[in-house]
C-alpha cells in the first residue's frame, strides 16, 4: 500500500499534521454553513416581521438568562400532531432577528414558538409565579422573583445599537426612543401611538398586574405574548416558501 | 525572585477586576467581577506565601514536567464529583420540582453548570493532564515553554470558575455547551492558544522520529476546538463593561453554526481527544501494541473529516433548508464506520490479553469505555436518520444517548487513565485499593445501564404519546399528561445517576488515599494468582 506508506511524511512533520488536520476539518463547515448566508431561498419572504420592541427584547434577554430554551423549544416541525398542538410550522423568517436563535433541543415543557395570545397576561403571571397552581402536572421551577425585580434600564438604546451592528434593522428613531418605548409599553397610562407605529402589533398595557413599576415579569410576559404573532399567514405562499 | 512577575501581573489583573466591579453597567457583571477579583486576589495571595528570594534551582531539561499533570489529575476527580453531583441534583429537580430554589438554583441555571461541569471541567481537565502526560512520554521531551503548562492549567481553572459562577448569576449566551459570555470566551481563547503552543512545541522538540497516534488525535482536537470556539462565540457586546452580548448570527444561520459547534464539541472534545487517551492508556495497561497501524491512519482522517458535517442532524425538520438536513444525515450515517474503526482498534489491542479482564478492573473499565463508545456511535447514526429523529428529537432519548456516550465512554476511559497515571505520578507501587476500583466499575456500569434504559423508555413513550390520535382524529394526550407519565422514569434516572456518582466518590477516596501513600491490605482480585489445581484422584494413579 503505497499511499499508507507515504503517511510517514505527515507523522514526522508536526506542521504538516497540524495544517492537514485543520484543512480537513474546515471543509464540512464551509460547505454547509456558508451557503446559508447567500442562498436567497434560505429565508422565506413573509409579511409582518419586525425587530423586537425594547420591552420584548428585555423580556427575551430574561428568557435567555433563565435558560428557558433548555426545556422549551421555539421550533414547530411540519408534522400533523405538532401543527395541531402548536400551530403553523415555524418559518426561518420568524427567527431572522433572533440573536441568538432559541429553537431549543428538548421539550421538557411544550413548544413556545406560538404561545403569544394563547393565554391571558394574568395566566402567565400566575403560571410563572406558581406553575403547579395552574398546571398540576408541571415540573417547571417558580419564577416569582421576577415580579419584585424592577427592570434594570440604564440606557437600553445600547442594546438596540448592538443588535443593529449584527444586522437587525433598528432605525435611528427606534434607538433614540428606546428607553421611553420600553417604559411606555408596560404603562397603561402612557401614550403608545409612537411605540405602536414603530413596532406594529406590539401588545401594550400592564402585564404583571402591578402598574406602579415596570418589572422583569412585565418584560418576560410581553415577550411571551408576542411569540409567533407577527407573521401574517393569510398572505404566506407555502409553495414559494418551500426550500 | 520566584513568581515575581506573576505576582505583579496578577495584582494588576485583580485591580482591573475591581475597577470593572465598580464601573460595570449591569448588576450581574458587577457581581461577576467581584468573583473574578476574589479568585485572582486569592490565588495571588497563595503565590505570595510561596515566593522566596533564593536563586532558582536549575531544572533538569531532560526530566518530564509532571507538576501540572498531578494538579490536573486531582482537578479531574474534583470537578468530576462536582459536575456529577449537580447532575444528580437537576435530575431530582425534574422529578421533584420543589427542589428548585429561585433564582440562582433553578433548573435553567443549574443545567449549564452540570453540562459544562462534566464536559469542560471534568473532561477538559482529564484531556489537559493526560495530553501533557502522553505527549512527553511519547515524544521523550519535557513540556515546551517553561511555566506555560502552569499557565494553561490555572488559566483553565479560572475559566471554569468564571463560567460556573456566571451561570448561577444568569450570565449566559444562551447557546448550549457554549454558554459563557464574551469576556469569558476571550479568556478561554487565550488559554487555548497557550495550550496549542504548549502541545505543538513539545511535539516539535521530540526525540522520537514519529509522532505517536495518540498525539494526532490530541492535536486535531486542540486545533478544531479552537476553530469551533472562536467562530461559534462571535458576538457583539452591548458594553465593554457589561455582561450581555448579542450573537453575530441570527436564526437559521445561528442555529447551524451552533450545532456545527455543538456536535463537534462531541466529536472533537469528547471523542477525538479521548481517542488520544485510548491510544496511549489501553496499550499501556494491557501491555500490548495497538492492533492496527493502518486502521488508525484511515479512521483518524475519516473521523475528523466526517464529524464536522454531522451538525445538521440536530436540526431535522426545522426551518433549516432540506438540503443541509439531508447532507447532515448522510454524513452522520457514514460516521458510523470511522467510529467503529476506533472501537475495533481499541478492543483488538487486547488480543492475547483478554484474561486481564478478570483480574484487572482498570482494563475492565477501559474495555467498557470502548464498548460504550461503540454502542453510542451506533445509536447516533440511527438517531440521525430523519424518520427516527422525528420521534426521538425533543425527547429524553437524546438525553439517554448523550449519557451513554458521556458516562460510558468519556467517563470510563478517563477513570481508567487516572487510575493508571496516579500511582506513577506520585511514585506509588500501586493504587490504594484495586477492589474499590472494581466497586467503582460496577456502580458506574449499572448506573449507566439504568440511566440509558430509563431514558429510552421515557423518551420513546413521550414521543409516541405526543403523536397519538384517537379514532376521531383528535390528539389523545395533552402535553401535561405526557409530563405526568414520565415522572416515575425521572425518579429512576436520578437513581441511576446517583449510582454513577457513588462510584465517582469511591474513586475520589481511592485516589486521595493513593496520593497520601496508603495501601489497603486486601486479598488479591479473584483469579489474579494462578489457582493451584487439586490433583484429580484418577490422575494420581497414573502418575
Amino acid at each position: 500500500m503505497g499511499l499508507i506508506d507515504k503517511h510517514a511524511l505527515i507523522e514526522k512533520n508536526a506542521t504538516l499534521l497540524l495544517v492537514g488536520s485543520l484543512l480537513v476539518v474546515t471543509v464540512g463547515g464551509i460547505v454547509e454553513i456558508a451557503p446559508l448566508f447567500y442562498l436567497d431561498n434560505t429565508i422565506e419572504k413573509v409579511e409582518g416581521m419586525r425587530p423586537y420592541s425594547p420591552l420584548e427584547l428585555a423580556g427575551r434577554n430574561i428568557y435567555v438568562r433563565e435558560g428557558c430554551y433548555l426545556c422549551h423549544s421555539q421550533m414547530i416541525r411540519p408534522f400533523r400532531d405538532e401543527v395541531e398542538r402548536y400551530g403553523h410550522y415555524s418559518l426561518a423568517a420568524e427567527s431572522m432577528y433572533d440573536h441568538p436563535f432559541q429553537w431549543g433541543s428538548k421539550r421538557t415543557g411544550p413548544d413556545l414558538a406560538r404561545v403569544g395570545d394563547r393565554y391571558s397576561n394574568s395566566w402567565h403571571v400566575q403560571h410563572l409565579t406558581d406553575p403547579r397552581s395552574v398546571v398540576p402536572e408541571s415540573i417547571m421551577p417558580s419564577y416569582a422573583f421576577l415580579k419584585d425585580k424592577p427592570i434594570e434600564v440604564k440606557d437600553f438604546s445600547t442594546h438596540l445599537v448592538a443588535n443593529r451592528r449584527v444586522g437587525v434593522p433598528y432605525t435611528d428613531d427606534m434607538i433614540s426612543n428606546a428607553n421611553a418605548d420600553l417604559m411606555a409599553q408596560a404603562d397603561p397610562e402612557a401614550d403608545t401611538s409612537g411605540l405602536e407605529s414603530r413596532y406594529p402589533k406590539a401588545k401594550v398595557g400592564d402585564f404583571d398586574g402591578n402598574p406602579q413599576q415596570v418589572t422583569e415579569m412585565d418584560a418576560l410576559v410581553a415577550y411571551l405574548q408576542m411569540l409567533g404573532t407577527l407573521v401574517d399567514f393569510k398572505n404566506y405562499d407555502e409553495a414559494v416558501g418551500y426550500r | 525572585m520566584k513568581f515575581g512577575t506573576e505576582i505583579v501581573f496578577l495584582g494588576l489583573f485583580a485591580f482591573g477586576a475591581l475597577v470593572a466591579a465598580g464601573f460595570g453597567v449591569d448588576e450581574p457583571f458587577r457581581q461577576h467581577m467581584w468573583v473574578l477579583f476574589f479568585a485572582v486576589a486569592g490565588f495571588n495571595a497563595m503565590l505570595m506565601r510561596n515566593t522566596d528570594f533564593k536563586p532558582a534551582v536549575p531544572i533538569d531539561p531532560a526530566a518530564y514536567m509532571d507538576g501540572p499533570i498531578r494538579y490536573g489529575a486531582i482537578a479531574t476527580v474534583f470537578w468530576g464529583v462536582v459536575g456529577m453531583l449537580v447532575g444528580v441534583v437537576i435530575a431530582l429537580q425534574l422529578a421533584f420540582p420543589h427542589l428548585n430554589i429561585e433564582p440562582w438554583f433553578n433548573f435553567g441555571r443549574l443545567r449549564p453548570l452540570h453540562t459544562s461541569g462534566v464536559i469542560f471541567a471534568f473532561g477538559g481537565n482529564a484531556l489537559l493532564c493526560t495530553s501533557m502526560y502522553v505527549v512527553q512520554r511519547t515524544s521523550r521531551a519535557r513540556l515546551f515553554g517553561g511555566n506555560l503548562a502552569w499557565f494553561v492549567f490555572w488559566g483553565y481553572q479560572l475559566f471554569i470558575v468564571m463560567a460556573a459562577t456566571g451561570y448561577l448569576l444568569g450570565i449566559t449566551e444562551g447557546r448550549e455547551y457554549a454558554e459563557p459570555e464574551w469576556y469569558v470566551d476571550i479568556w478561554l481563547t487565550i488559554v487555548w492558544v497557550a495550550y496549542l503552543i504548549l502541545f505543538l512545541g513539545t511535539i516539535l522538540k521530540r526525540k522520537e522520529p514519529h509522532i505517536y497516534v495518540a498525539n494526532w488525535f490530541y492535536l486535531s482536537f486542540i486545533i478544531t476546538i479552537a476553530m469551533l470556539h472562536v467562530v461559534n462565540n462571535l458576538s457583539m457586546p452591548v458594553s465593554f463593561l457589561g455582561s450581555k452580548s448579542y450573537s453575530a448570527f441570527s436564526g437559521v444561520q445561528d442555529a447551524l453554526t451552533q450545532w456545527w459547534y455543538g456536535h463537534n464539541a462531541v466529536g472533537f472534545f469528547l471523542t477525538a481527544g479521548f481517542l488520544g487517551m485510548m491510544y496511549y492508556f489501553v496499550p499501556k495497561q494491557a501491555n500490548r501494541p495497538v492492533y492496527s497501524y493502518r486502521l488508525s491512519i484511515i479512521h483518524f482522517w475519516a473521523l475528523i473529516f466526517l464529524y464536522i458535517w454531522a451538525g445538521p442532524h440536530h436540526l431535522h425538520y426545522t426551518a433549516l433548508p432540506d438540503w443541509a438536513q439531508t447532507l447532515g444525515m448522510v454524513f452522520s450515517i457514514m460516521l458510523w464506520m470511522p467510529s467503529w474503526g476506533g472501537m475495533i482498534n481499541g478492543l483488538m489491542t487486547l488480543s492475547g490479553a483478554w484474561d486481564k479482564l478478570r483480574t484487572d478492573p482498570i482494563i475492565r473499565m477501559m474495555v467498557a469505555a470502548v464498548a460504550f463508545y461503540g454502542m453510542s456511535t451506533f445509536e447516533g447514526p440511527i438517531m440521525s436518520i430523519k424518520t427516527v429523529n422525528s420521534l426521538s428529537h425533543y425527547t429524553d432519548w437524546t438525553i439517554g444517548h448523550v449519557h451513554s456516550g458521556a458516562l460510558g465512554w468519556v467517563g470510563m476511559i478517563s477513570f481508567g487513565a487516572i487510575y493508571y497515571m496516579v500511582p506513577k505520578l506520585w511514585n506509588r507501587e500501586r493504587i490504594y485499593s484495586l477492589r474499590l476500583v472494581a466497586w467503582h466499575f460496577w456502580l458506574a456500569t449499572l448506573g449507566i445501564v439504568v440511566y440509558a434504559a430509563v431514558m429510552w423508555v421515557s423518551g420513546i413513550m413521550q414521543g409516541l404519546m405526543w403523536r397519538e390520535y384517537d379514532e376521531q382524529g383528535f390528539l389523545v394526550y395533552s402535553f401535561a399528561e405526557t409530563v405526568a407519565a414520565i415522572h416515575p422514569y425521572y425518579v429512576m434516572r436520578a437513581a441511576g445517576g446517583a449510582m454513577y456518582l457513588a462510584g465517582m466518590l469511591i474513586m475520589a477516596w481511592n485516589i486521595t488515599m493513593t496520593i497520601r501513600g496508603y495501601r489497603r491490605e486486601e486479598d488479591p482480585m479473584p483469579g489474579s494468582i494462578a489457582a493451584l489445581q487439586p490433583a484429580r484422584s484418577g490422575a494420581r494413579k497414573w502418575a
